[in-house]
C-alpha cells in the first residue's frame, strides 16, 4: 500500500502524463432513478467508466439535493480525481462547488446545468433542453399543418431546468402558429403515476374530444397519460397526438403500437463525452468548452421502433 | 367524540360532522373552479367523472390512514408506510415478471408488508424504541430495499389480474374505490363491534395503567403496526398496478405525511386515545379534493404547494380547539338573543311588569 502510494507519488512528480495511466477514481452523484432514462444513464455511465478502467464511486441521492451535497462532500473527503454530478435542481450549489474547487477537484455537470459561476465547474455535458422542446414544437406545427389544435402540456418537476427549458423550447417551436394553443399546463413530476393522474384531470377539465395534442416533458409521463386516455375511451396517437422527449424504450414501443406519435432522443450517454473531456484535462490540462452539447434526434413512426426498442431495452431503462 | 350515552348512531354522526362540513366546502371549491365537477357519465365501461377521480386517487392515502389511525390511537406513528408501499409494489411486480400468478404476487406483497409491520411492531413494543424513531429506520431503508428488488429500474408488467387491482373496474366502479371502502368497513367493524377499539384507545391514553388493568399491550401494539404494514402493502400494490409498473423511487413518496395529515384532519389526536377511522377516511377524501382543486384550477404548477398549504392551514385552524371554542361561544350568544345569564333578569322584568 505505502509502496504503491510512493510509486504513484513519484510517478506523478516525474511524469504528469504517466500518472494518467494509473487508475482514476471518479465520484458520480446521481439524482436517483425517477425515470427509466435516469436508470439507463446510470448503466451507461458505469459501462463507460469500466471501458476506460476508471474506478467509479456511485451515490444515489433519491431526488434530494441535500443527499447530493452530502455525496459531493464525501467524494471531496475521499480525495477523488474528479466528480460527476447530475444536479437535481438548478440552485443552491455555490457552496459545495467552491469546496470542490478549493480541493482542486474538477466537477463535470451531467445532463443538467446549475445557476452557479462558470468557473466553479469544468464543463457541463447536456443536451440542449430548449432545442429538444423546440424540435417537439416544430414537429407538432408541421404535423398539424395549419389545423387548429388545443394542446395540453405535462411539465416536469416544477423549478427543474429541463421543465423550464423544455417548456420554453416548445413555446418557441410553436411560436408564429396561431392555430396551436397550449390550453392547460400542469406538472406531472416526470413520473408515470402523476402523468396519469394529471392527464385524467385534463381530460375532464377540457373534455377529451377538445384536446388535440399532448406535449409531455418526458416519455414516462406520456406513457402514464396514454393509459389515462385509453381509460377515457379515446385512442392515444389518433384522437390525441402525443409528442414527448427522451426516447426511452417504452416510448419506441408505444410509437410502434401507434399509441404515440413522436419522441426526441435524450441520449443516456452523457458520461462518454464527459469522461473524454476529463481525461484530456487531467492528462495535459486541456480546458474543454464550458458546454458540450449532445444530439437531439427525432423519432417518429417512420423509424423502425421495434428494432430500437430491442436495442435499448437492456440498457436499464 | 361525544358521550357514549347518546347511542352509537347520533354520536358517530356528531363525531364526523366537522369533517363532513369541511369535505363539503372542499368539494364546493371544486365546483367553483370547475362547474361540471359533479358530472358523472359511463364511458368505456367505467364510471367517468371528477368525483370518481377523487374517490379513486384518494385510495392510497385512504388505505394508509386506516392503519395509521390505529397506530396513532396507541400514541404511536408509522413513518414507514410510503416506503412499505414501494417495497410491496416492487415485490408484486417482480413476482408477476417471474411468471407467478397475480394472486401469488398479491400474497407475497402482503407478506412483505406484514413483515415490515412486524418489524416496526417489534422495535416499538418489544425494544421500546420511540415509534417516530423506530419507523424512521424503515422509512429511510425501505426505498433502498425496494430498489434492490427492482434492480433500480421501473419494473413494468402486463399481468391482467394484477393490473385489474389498480386500473380495472368492478361493475363500472374502479377497483381501488371498492378496496378501500371494503377494508375501511371491515376494520371499523372489527374494532368497534369488539372490545379491540377500546383496548387500543386505552393503550394510547395510558399504556402503563392499561397494562395493569390486564390488557396485553405488547401484542396489541405489534398488531396495530402489522395492520398498518398490511394496509400500506395493499396501497403499494394498487399504485403499482395503476401504472403497470413498480417505480421504487416514487411509489408512495411522501404519502406517509398525507396519511398522517388525513388522520389529523379526521380530528384524531396525535397524543393517542379516542379515534375514528371513518373520520380519517373523510380526511383522506378532503386531501384528495384539495389536490383536485389544484389540478382543475388550471393555475401554473408553481402555485400547487402554496394553494395546498393555505387550504390545509385553513382546515387545521378551523379545527383548532381555540377556534372551536370561539365558534361555540359565538353560536351560544347568537342563536339565543338572551343567553343564560340575562335570563333571570328577563324573568324579573316580566315579574316586575306584572
Amino acid at each position: 500500500m505505502t509502496l504503491k502510494t510512493t510509486l504513484l507519488a513519484s510517478a506523478i512528480a516525474l511524469a504528469p502524463v504517466a500518472a494518467l495511466a494509473a487508475d482514476l477514481t471518479i465520484g458520480f452523484s446521481q439524482i436517483g432513478s425517477e425515470s427509466g432514462w435516469r436508470a439507463a444513464e446510470t448503466t451507461v455511465t458505469k459501462q463507460e467508466a469500466e471501458k476506460r478502467g476508471i474506478d467509479l464511486k456511485f451515490a444515489d441521492a433519491q431526488q434530494k439535493q441535500e443527499n447530493q451535497i452530502k455525496a459531493i462532500r464525501s467524494f471531496i473527503a475521499q480525495g477523488v480525481d474528479a466528480i460527476l454530478v447530475a444536479p437535481v435542481v438548478a440552485t443552491g450549489w455555490d457552496e459545495v462547488l467552491e469546496e470542490a474547487a478549493d480541493a482542486e477537484i474538477p466537477v463535470v455537470l451531467l445532463d443538467r446545468t446549475v445557476d452557479a459561476d462558470e468557473s466553479l465547474y469544468l464543463t457541463a455535458v447536456t443536451s440542449d433542453l430548449v432545442h429538444e422542446g423546440k424540435v417537439a414544437g416544430e414537429w407538432l406545427a408541421n404535423e398539424m399543418a395549419g389545423e387548429d389544435c388545443r394542446i395540453v402540456e405535462l411539465q416536469g418537476t416544477t423549478g427543474s431546468s429541463p421543465a423550464i427549458d423544455r417548456k420554453a423550447g416548445f413555446e418557441q417551436g410553436i411560436a408564429g402558429h396561431d392555430n396551436l394553443e397550449i390550453v392547460r399546463s400542469q406538472t406531472g413530476d416526470f413520473t408515470r403515476a402523476q402523468g396519469k393522474v394529471v392527464m385524467e384531470s385534463f381530460l375532464k377539465a377540457e373534455g377529451g374530444e377538445n384536446i388535440c395534442a399532448l406535449y409531455a416533458h418526458n416519455d414516462d409521463m406520456a406513457v402514464g397519460a396514454i393509459q389515462a386516455i385509453k381509460e377515457a375511451g379515446l385512442k392515444p396517437g389518433e384522437d390525441i397526438k402525443i409528442v414527448a422527449i427522451d426516447a426511452v424504450p417504452d416510448a419506441h414501443k408505444a410509437i410502434a403500437a401507434g399509441e404515440m406519435n413522436a419522441t426526441i432522443e435524450l441520449t443516456p450517454n452523457m458520461a462518454g463525452p464527459a469522461l473524454d473531456a476529463l481525461e484530456a484535462y487531467l492528462a495535459n490540462g486541456t480546458e474543454p468548452a464550458k458546454w458540450i452539447q449532445t444530439e437531439s434526434k427525432l423519432f417518429t413512426s417512420a423509424d423502425d421502433n421495434m428494432a430500437i426498442f430491442n436495442m435499448k431495452k437492456d440498457l436499464g431503462y | 367524540m361525544s358521550t357514549p350515552s347518546a347511542g352509537p348512531r347520533p354520536s358517530v354522526f356528531k363525531r364526523i360532522l366537522p369533517q363532513l362540513v369541511i369535505l363539503a366546502v372542499a368539494l364546493a371549491l371544486n365546483v367553483v373552479v370547475f362547474p361540471d365537477f359533479f358530472h358523472i357519465d359511463f364511458r368505456n365501461g367505467r364510471l367517468f367523472g371528477n368525483l370518481i377521480d377523487v374517490l379513486n386517487r384518494g385510495a392510497p392515502v385512504a388505505l394508509l390512514c386506516i392503519g395509521m389511525t390505529l397506530v396513532i390511537a396507541t400514541k404511536g406513528i408509522d413513518l414507514s408506510v410510503g416506503a412499505v408501499m414501494a417495497i410491496a409494489g416492487a415485490v408484486a411486480a417482480s413476482m408477476v415478471v417471474e411468471g407467478h400468478g397475480w394472486g401469488t404476487a398479491l400474497l407475497a406483497a402482503m407478506a412483505a408488508g406484514g413483515l415490515c409491520g412486524l418489524w416496526n411492531g417489534f422495535l416499538v413494543a418489544v425494544l421500546r424504541i420511540q415509534p417516530i424513531v423506530a419507523t424512521l429506520v424503515l422509512m429511510v431503508a425501505g426505498r433502498g430495499i425496494a430498489q434492490l428488488v427492482t434492480e433500480g429500474k421501473i419494473l413494468t408488467f402486463d399481468n391482467a389480474g394484477l393490473i385489474h387491482l389498480g386500473a380495472g373496474t368492478v361493475a363500472g366502479v374502479p377497483t381501488p374505490i371498492l378496496i378501500w371502502i371494503a377494508l375501511g368497513a371491515l376494520v371499523t367493524f372489527v374494532v368497534r363491534r369488539t372490545a379491540l377499539g377500546m383496548l387500543i384507545e386505552a393503550i394510547g391514553i395510558n399504556e402503563r395503567s392499561s397494562r395493569l388493568a390486564g390488557i396485553n399491550s405488547r401484542v396489541l401494539l405489534v398488531c396495530v403496526y402489522l395492520v398498518s404494514g398490511l394496509c400500506a402493502a395493499l396501497a403499494g400494490v394498487i399504485v403499482a398496478a395503476d401504472i403497470k409498473g413498480a417505480d421504487a423511487n416514487n411509489a408512495g413518496l411522501w404519502l406517509e405525511l398525507d396519511a398522517i395529515l388525513a388522520v389529523v384532519i379526521g380530528g384524531n389526536s396525535l397524543l393517542g386515545g379516542r379515534f375514528s377511522i371513518v373520520a380519517s377516511l373523510i380526511g383522506a377524501l378532503i386531501i384528495q379534493s384539495v389536490n383536485s382543486v389544484i389540478l382543475l384550477s388550471g393555475l401554473p404548477p408553481e402555485f400547487n404547494l402554496v394553494i395546498k398549504a393555505l387550504l390545509i392551514l385553513g382546515i387545521l385552524v378551523i379545527q383548532s380547539p381555540r377556534i372551536g371554542n370561539y365558534v361555540y361561544m359565538l353560536r351560544a350568544s347568537d342563536i339565543q338573543p338572551q343567553p343564560d345569564r340575562p335570563k333571570p333578569i328577563d324573568h324579573q322584568e316580566k315579574e316586575a311588569a306584572r
